[in-house]
């Protein structure tokens, strides 16, 4: 008898997809009613009329914010923050996790306590910003890059990764006459491919999404990032820096679809990539899971 | 066996130096992170005696006067301290009763949906969320909540009743935080759950059947349990984290009329220490937090390590 027989959907099965189904719609929801109307033209705007497929399509509230300078300066501030960033944060991350996988490095448990000790306790925001303040960063995209290099638990996770993988490429290579270094750029970079594919995802979607660092440190308005900028928008509309930008709104262009159109912006990014982050961070989550 | 002589230990063992000159390339590829913690991380950690001090930003940190610990005294004698650490304590309270359970139970039907297709757009659509920004979903709230231009809001007015200030009524802020954590991660957070359910063997469902064990019976006597120290663990860790609320999540709802149930340790040190320049208090609030968050990490890590399952660290 083969246990795999053909069952029936019971009443069970149809109240849980009915419900999984209800959790799923309210969790789209609230994206493609903001999508929607971003893309619908002004003259067939109802306010909070809901259509999943604009009456008239328009591109109008994308072309304004393109044509505003605080838009477009926030725009590459961001991009530049998030590529330069990514590369160090993989830069930093690697190297120093290779290090680490050497057991009879002396001093190795040393620095393993030292970068594990700043998983659990923090000196706090305010210290933080005096040293970011003290070494002349704030207002410079850099404040959110330095202070950010690495972290305890990438260290961990990219550590682990390069302990399971086979020892016997190092040594050969060791015997063909590389260096330390060596290995690592010919071997263990090749071998740590997915790994470092993930790490990308991960940190690139860790420095577009900051907003808090990005409002203490960058108060000058040129220097915005697109989260700053986006917040100031929607939720603190009266803030003055933006009063001055939503009231030029050109004619009859509700600003309503300018903000949504500012968030949709500030997600197209996450969506492109999100393919790939669903792959690469499930894995993620369990590696996370191995202990250190 | 003869316990060998020191002369002889020194003799098999190459001398230190030696053996971290072998390692002179390793030890270059660690610099660049060690500095970094070390200026970064550990930095900081020096700024923390302007909580004894009554720092002044001209006299510096060598320079300032020192106050013991007056300004934790101060602290805990404030009767604002006792309402930031009620809103810690309830905000934490009611993301464990109702946000913690949610993620087993939508790990749990989805993984009795037998449809493929059906559960991988399922779980597609309900992971999307996590990956947004606090920036953005605080923004959709907005659009959902506000009296001005608020979907629901619409809706109460086309029914010819009164709209609902949601966003400024401090009754409705903790639910409000608690639904938007739902809404952003509790689908993400199955998967864990998913992944500790795969690693059941099927066998056991096949004997249940056989002894004629309903779906729902098989779900309380084999997957339940099965997951049962994930649970736990997790469980034990978001103990762990009681001192911490979703910093920018909280500063982003945050307005004039709920400050009272919304003010955080992380919101008044900004607000008092970074803003209002009132550097020592904002570093003492932090200071706080700080210990507290360790101690109750250390002591989670602790019990999950008794109850014999590997620790965080």
């Amino acid at each position: 008898m083969s246990f795999v027989l053909k069952k029936r959907m019971t009443v069970g099965d149809v109240i849980n997809c009915t419900l999984l189904t209800l959790f799923s719609l309210v969790c789209i929801f609230p994206f493609l009613y903001i999508v929607s109307i971003s893309f619908t033209d002004a003259s067939v705007y109802v306010p909070f009329e809901f259509n999943l497929i604009p009456k008239k399509w328009s591109l109008d509230a994308y072309k304004y914010i393109l044509s505003t300078d605080s838009f477009i300066r926030a725009f590459q501030n961001t991009v530049f923050i998030t590529v330069v960033g990514t590369i160090l944060n993989l830069l930093f991350t690697f190297t120093m996790a290779y290090g680490l996988t050497k057991t009879a490095l002396p001093g190795r448990n040393l620095i393993l306590y030292m970068v594990v000790f700043t998983f659990v306790f923090s000196a706090g925001l305010v210290p933080n910003y005096i040293l970011v303040q003290s070494l002349g960063l704030l207002n410079s995209p850099w404040a959110l890059i330095w202070p950010n290099l690495t972290n305890a638990w990438s260290l961990i996770v990219v550590k682990s990764f390069m302990d399971s993988l086979p020892k016997e490429l190092e040594e050969a290579a060791k015997i063909d006459g590389s260096n330390d270094i060596g290995v690592f750029i010919r071997i263990i970079i090749p071998l740590s491919k997915p790994c470092i594919a993930a790490f990308t995802l991960f940190f690139a979607v860790m420095h577009w999404n900051q907003y808090f660092q990005a409002l203490i440190y960058l108060t000058d308005h040129t220097k915005w990032t697109l989260q700053v900028l986006v917040a100031a928008l929607v939720i603190n509309s009266g803030t003055d820096a933006v009063a001055g930008e939503s009231a030029n709104v050109e004619g009859n262009l509700p600003s309503e679809m300018v903000r949504m159109a500012s968030i949709v912006v500030a997600m197209v990014p996450i969506l492109i990539v999100y393919p790939f982050l669903q792959k690469y961070f499930a894995k993620g989550v369990m590696l996370g899971s191995v202990k250190g | 066996m003869r316990k060998p002589s020191v002369h002889q230990i020194h003799f098999q063992r190459k001398s230190l130096w030696k053996r971290m000159k072998e390692y002179r390339y390793i030890y270059l590829l660690i610099l660049p992170g060690f500095f970094f913690f070390l200026l970064f991380k550990y930095g900081p950690m020096w700024g923390l005696i302007m909580a004894f001090q009554n720092y002044s930003p001209y006299r510096g940190i060598l320079g300032s006067e020192w106050v013991g610990f007056d300004n934790f005294v101060h602290l805990f004698t404030n009767p604002y301290f006792y309402t930031m650490l009620r809103n810690t304590l309830v905000i934490n309270l009611m993301l464990l009763i109702f946000y913690f359970p949610i993620p087993i139970v939508l790990a749990l039907m989805l993984n009795e949906v037998r449809h493929e297709i059906f559960k991988r757009f399922n779980q597609s659509i309900v992971y999307l969320p996590h990956f947004f920004s606090w920036v953005v979903v605080v923004s959709l709230t907005f659009f959902v909540l506000s009296v001005d231009v608020g979907l629901i809001n619409k809706i109460l007015n086309d029914w010819g009743l009164k709209p609902i200030s949601f966003l400024t009524n401090p009754n409705y802020f903790w639910g409000i935080i608690t639904l938007q954590n739902i809404w952003k991660d509790a689908g993400w957070g199955t998967i864990i759950f998913l992944a500790a359910i795969a690693g059941i063997d099927p066998e056991r469902y096949e004997a249940a059947v056989i002894d004629g064990a309903s779906r729902l019976r098989q779900i309380w006597h084999i997957t339940l349990p099965a997951i049962r120290p994930v649970i736990i663990i997790l469980l034990i860790l978001r103990l762990g984290n009681f001192a911490d609320v979703g910093f920018e999540q909280i500063l982003l709802m945050m307005n004039p009329l709920v400050t009272n149930v919304a003010e955080i340790f992380d919101t008044y040190a900004y607000n008092h220490g970074i803003l209002r320049g009132r550097i020592s208090v904002g570093v003492t609030v932090g200071m706080f937090k700080g210990v507290v968050g360790l101690i109750l990490i250390l002591a989670a890590n602790y019990t999950v390590r008794k109850l014999g399952h590997e620790g965080l660290f």
